[in-house]
């Protein structure tokens, strides 16, 4: 019998997110060892090695969700980081020195009190930290300033930019290299040789992991879907976080059947309320995840389509670093814009979207850059309307309900009015 | 038969009320917007134009603008975007792209041969190159903002206003200002500004012709000559150009009373 057997795939991932940080809390006052990572980074080493992993872009993006992200984000920038920053990486970065404050002075600041009300997580200060810039630079610099802040180990996984298919042998090679490096890394902290046994076993839990979450996510294009988009984005934060644990393969595949069966019933996540589907492209804007679901519910609009979730299927042959390298060097912000079309295409396919609506988002500069260039070319593509709005995956400030309201109706005018031309066709 | 389309801005109330064969009744503009008493004001005159008609007399009201939702007499909101174009193109046919720059806002659509929007872009969340950006420049100015397209048609020359954001440009007016600078350039100078806020946008759909303005700004002759230049186009205001939102509107309300 497992602790979460009964529980549903809800109560399973509350249950999750909630353990993986009083896991790493308990593990650190025993003096274990803790490490940052960002989102996308090979989780397989450090958790070869029993060390806890805590992830400050799902932590940010709960600061976010639970409404505590100003107070932080002005903290962040007492110290002199911009608007123009990343706000997980601002949010993080003012975290840091709470938690360094409270460690120093013994008394918790009023700011992190804050947090602790609003029941956001506490996460433990790293004793390492890792990055893997398949999502973003900004992560390299980020890093760097809590492991010279930290005085920690830093481990840099550097992904070169896909250009071409296949991914070529150098860039594997080069990535290999660096896995390997990273192992002894890990060996120096630890002062224990790299497992590489129990590393098989944490590379076949992590397909494992992956496998369940795809079968879930995959059951969003059913018609009419059993899954709604933004629970997408809610699931999301375990496959971050537990991708290569049994949590993570426990929870999804629980999803997966409830999803079947609400599928095989011909249950709507959406209640009978779906008059067009749409894809979402970029980050949650997580301080109004709430209003930027309900404002398309409103209009029937139900969002099925993100290659956001898609982020973390990362597939690789067990026992192959190779493999392992390129699973993590095509995530698909790192690639070229034709295969990013292509992501986005097959996913407004095999979801049946209509309308795409992208985040420009102020954070993400990244993903805003491309998305520009993405919506015209699968506009002439694809035929399929657009609309972009401007946010923030955490930073309050930087989005506007109304514009958005605005956008989104008008493309939902857009896509009402072609469906019934079609239908008259 | 009637109908009444209502647009609520964030700088101005309009309203229109449509007949039987889609003439314009009666039509009003306050220059209040919403959550103000402008879209009470606006509706109040424009029924004290007509023989005697009331709000009851209206088979269907359509609502309009970023105040679409406080009017509870709407039978039906559409966006601004749609109703822009809907009303453009019911008074312009050959408008296949517009480019509406209103109190906070601006925004180019492109319209298809049938009226049918196919694409749009809005501004992003920032006051420059929008109508609100003209009442601040007014203001340092010590101008009434219906004077700008007077001071700019005597413009030697254009002096450069930042176009990235309004404190920017507002800094940089008034060091033109201190230094003498002819107000009539300056002027010049802030339209072209916003000028490239909008055309920016307007490049965005692909920029075919007929080009037709709507909005307030339209109404500024000076803003109108400075998006003319920086397409190198003929670009045509039209009619009204407060009021296509609310005429869109009507227009709506039309279609909705019709079919009923």
């Amino acid at each position: 019998m497992t602790e979460t057997e009964g529980m549903n795939a809800k109560q399973k991932l509350a249950y999750y997110l909630d353990k993986s940080y009083a896991d790493a809390n308990a593990a650190h006052s025993k003096g274990e060892l803790v490490c940052w990572s960002s989102s996308i980074a090979p989780a397989e080493f450090c958790v070869t090695m029993g060390i806890h992993m805590l992830y400050p872009e799902n932590h940010a993006a709960a600061v976010g969700a639970k409404h505590g992200a100003i107070e932080i984000l002005e903290l962040a920038e007492r110290k002199g980081y911009t608007m123009d920053n990343c706000s997980y990486s601002r949010i993080n970065l003012a975290y840091m020195d709470l938690l360094v404050e409270e460690k120093k002075t013994g008394k918790t600041p009023e700011a992190l009190q804050k947090l602790d009300e609003l029941k956001v997580p506490r996460m433990p200060l790293p004793d390492i930290i890792i990055t893997c810039n398949n999502i973003c630079n900004t992560l390299l610099k980020w890093y760097e300033n809590i492991a010279v802040s930290l005085n920690i180990p830093y481990i840099i996984i550097d992904t070169p930019y896909v250009h071409d298919w296949p991914i070529p042998q150098h860039t594997i090679d080069y990535m290999k290299e660096q896995f390997k490096y990273a192992i002894k890394q890990i060996e120096d902290l630890t002062g224990k040789p790299f497992d590489y046994e129990k590393f098989v076993k944490v590379q076949e839990q992590t397909q494992r992991s992956v496998a369940a979450w795809d079968r879930a996510m995959g059951m969003a294009a059913i018609v009419p879907s059993p899954l709604s988009g933004f629970d997408m984005f809610n699931f999301m934060a375990l496959i971050v976080c537990a991708r290569s644990q049994f949590a993570a393969e426990d929870t999804f595949n629980t999803l997966a059947d409830e999803l079947q069966v609400k599928a095989d019933a011909g249950q709507d996540a959406f209640k009978g309320g779906e008059r067009t589907r749409i894809a979402w492209e970029g980050i949650a804007v997580w301080p109004y995840l709430s209003h930027t679901y309900k404002a398309l519910k409103n209009l029937g609009m139900n969002m099925v389509g993100s290659t956001y979730p898609g982020a973390w299927s990362i597939h690789y042959e067990v026992g192959d670093l190779g493999q392992m390298a390129a699973g993590y060097c095509k995530m698909y912000s790192n690639t070229c814009l034709d295969n990013k079309v292509n992501v986005i295409s097959d996913v407004l396919i095999n979801t049946n979207c209509t309308g795409i609506l992208y985040h420009l988002n102020r954070s993400c500069k990244l993903m805003s850059f491309l998305n520009v260039e993405t919506a015209e070319i699968l506009k002439e593509k694809t035929g399929i309307p657009y609309a972009s709005f401007d946010g923030d995956q955490t930073d309050p400030r930087n989005f506007s309900e109304a514009q958005y309201d605005t956008r989104v109706e008008a493309l939902s005018e857009v896509m009402e009015q072609m469906k019934a031309e079609k239908a008259k066709a | 038969m009637y109908v009444l389309g209502l647009d609520v801005g964030s700088a101005s109330s309009k309203v229109v009320i449509l007949d039987d064969d889609k003439n314009i009744v009666s039509f009003s503009t306050v220059q209040v917007g919403t959550g103000s008493t402008g879209p009470a004001r606006a509706l109040e005159e424009v029924f004290k134009k007509t023989n005697g008609l009331k709000i009851e007399d209206m088979t269907k009201i359509v609502a309009t603008g970023y105040g679409r939702y406080a009017f509870e007499k709407a039978d039906k909101q559409i966006s601004e975007i749609s109703c822009h174009a809907k009303g453009i193109f019911h008074l312009v046919p050959t408008a296949r792209t517009i480019i509406d720059i209103g109190g906070q806002d601006a925004k180019a659509i492109r319209l298809d041969s049938r009226g049918a929007v196919s694409q749009f872009f809005m501004n992003d969340k920032c006051a420059a190159g929008t109508g609100r950006f003209l009442d601040v420049m007014a203001r340092v100015l010590e101008i009434e903002i219906t004077d700008m397209a007077e001071y700019d048609s005597r413009a030697s020359e254009v002096v450069n206003v930042s176009s990235t954001c309004t404190v920017f440009a507002e800094s940089e007016v008034i060091s033109h200002l201190s230094n003498n600078i002819p107000k009539e350039n300056i002027i010049a100078g802030i339209h072209a500004s916003v000028a490239s806020k909008a055309c920016g946008l307007a490049y965005r759909t692909g920029l075919e012709d007929d080009i037709v303005m709507g909005g307030g700004v339209a109404q500024n002759a000076g803003v109108v000559r400075a998006i003319s230049r920086e397409l190198r186009r003929p670009v045509i205001v039209a009619p009204n150009p407060q009021i296509t939102g609310a005429l869109g509107a009507a227009l709506f309300a039309y279609d909705e009373a019709k079919k009923h």
